[in-house]
């Protein structure tokens, strides 16, 4: 049976900081609708293996796809693309960082409209609809005037989130968006989450919210020193581990995932 | 002895020295705004893969700062000229003067500001797809602007104060008139006195406005 053509595709993308290989070669397909959740220990490379796909970093080996199209270089040859080339690419994949990273100097309403305007060259009228649209379903209409210094850390996260999702992305890259935030915050970031992947967008997410995992995931991939170890459906993955680490790793949050 | 004070002929003059003090503020405002430019664009150029403007950049700040600014004014208005630039007037050729000046320090104000932005909004206006130009127009360079106020404030009122130098070359600034009206009317206390409040009034009153900006800008906290 054929495949549809994945979403995304990486074949053995490989990145070296240094002489240091983070990377060890990624090989994965992500179809559209589907929500991978991406697990593992810290320092195995998920953080990089995301800024990967929108080019925050260069790798110098292997090859990423989206929507057939490959990302930073051009296709056959391995010359990169220009700046402006590269921006239009990053423009389709969405990101949400642990930090948030709103722009300080916007309230949450100009954090979602900048895109919209200057790169999809809406109009202002239009933009600021689907900025209320969005900051609406985070919950957020109240605070849309708001600055990022005015907003707890779950405020802030939802409107990054609008941010990236207001401009109908192709996929949605998300970097432990509620690691940086106190737990009693998480569970409206999450909610946020959910509904989203409940509304069939692809997503890929890094998380040690195991219990949010489970729920929401339709395949998790489980990362060890730069190399995707084991993949599978979440039920399955956690049920029945079949490698040691991941054992030990599910092991750490065992109490902590229900 | 005792001197007896008499403000009623400075008082009469009050309104040239009051004209001085706003052209004194004008030449100020234009020259941080010129200055503004200079300094961003010296700021970038520093940034340069470029080594020779870099080292030409930084030959024009280290120059700049080393030197009396009294000695530029003069070097500026009775040298140029010698070099065959006769356009200026007193006024141009004090402007261009200042707004140099001004560059060299500025560029150090935002070369800083520059390097002192977080790379975490560089990324996310990478990652919402705003090309270079875009993520210098919209995130950089405002974020660096609310960052560098407070330091822009403080240049504007020693600008202002260094408009003073300006009646070395006879611009009618406040300082200039006052030593035009002491002359004349040979109230030395009265007019230096009156002199030193206006420019102590007006520093004051500038500092106090700007930092009421910088209050409504701080967005960064
Ligand atoms: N900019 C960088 N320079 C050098 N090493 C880095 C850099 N970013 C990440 N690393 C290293 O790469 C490895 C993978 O990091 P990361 O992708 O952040 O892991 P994870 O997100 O899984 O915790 C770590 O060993 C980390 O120290
Ligand atoms: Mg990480």
């Amino acid at each position: 049976m054929a495949e549809p053509q994945p979403l995304l595709r990486a074949i053995d993308v490989h990145k070296k900081f240094g002489d240091v290989e983070v990377l060890k070669g990624i090989d994965i397909d992500v179809q559209k609708g589907e929500v991978l959740a991406i697990i593992g220990s810290s320092g195995s490379g998920k953080t990089t293996f995301l800024r990967c796909i929108n080019l925050l970093e260069e790798f110098h080996q292997g090859e990423i796809q989206v929507d057939g199209e490959r990302i930073g270089y051009t296709a056959g040859s391995h010359k990169r693309l220009g700046e402006a080339a590269i921006a239009a690419q990053r423009a389709r994949i969405g990101m949400v960082f642990q930090s948030f990273n709103l722009f300080p100097h916007m309230t949450a309403e100009q954090n979602v409209t900048l895109g919209l305007i200057k790169v999809q060259g809406r109009r202002k009228e239009e933009a600021v609809e689907i900025a209320r649209r969005w900051l609406d379903r985070v919950g957020l209409a109240e605070r849309r005037d708001h600055y990022p210094y005015q907003l707890s850390g779950g405020q802030q996260q939802r409107v990054a989130i609008a941010r990236a999702v207001s401009m109908e992305p192709k996929l949605v890259l998300f970097d432990e968006v509620t690691s940086a935030l106190d737990p009693e915050l998480v569970s409206e970031v999450l909610a946020v989450m959910q509904d989203l992947a409940k509304s069939g967008m692809t997503m890929l997410v890094v998380s040690h919210e195991m219990s949010f995992v489970r729920a929401v995931a339709t395949r998790v991939v489980f990362m060890e020193a730069g190399r995707i170890a084991e993949e599978g459906p979440p039920a399955e993955l956690f049920a029945r581990p079949k490698s040691e680490r991941l054992a030990a790793f599910l092991g750490r949050f065992h109490g902590l995932a229900h | 002895m005792t001197y007896q004070f008499n403000f009623d002929p400075i008082f009469r003059s009050f309104d040239k020295m009051l004209a001085g003090l706003w052209l004194g503020l004008w030449l100020a405002a234009l020259s941080l705004a010129i200055g503004c430019v200079i300094g961003l664009l010296v700021a970038y150029g520093r940034q340069s893969r470029i080594a020779p403007l870099r080292w030409a950049l930084v030959t024009y700040v280290e120059v700049i700062r080393n030197c009396p600014i009294l000695l530029l004014i003069f070097f500026v208005y009775f040298g140029l000229p010698e070099l065959g630039i006769f356009f200026l007037d007193k006024i141009d050729s004090f402007i261009l003067t200042l707004s140099v000046y001004a560059g060299a320090y500025l560029s150090e104000v935002f070369r800083s500001g520059l390097t002192s932005i977080p790379v975490r909004y560089v990324e996310a206006a990478k990652a919402i797809g705003l090309r270079p130009w875009q993520r210098q127009r919209y995130v950089v360079l405002p974020v660096m602007f609310r960052i560098t106020l407070p330091a822009l404030a403080n240049n504007l009122i020693s600008l202002f104060k260094d408009t003073s130098l300006a009646a070395a070359i006879a611009i009618p600034e406040l300082t200039f008139i006052t030593r035009q009206i002491n002359a004349n009317t040979f109230r030395v206390m009265e007019s230096w006195l009156t002199a030193s409040v206006l420019y102590l009034v007006t520093c004051y009153a500038i500092a106090w406005a700007l930092r009421r900006v910088e209050r409504r800008y701080a967005v960064i906290r």
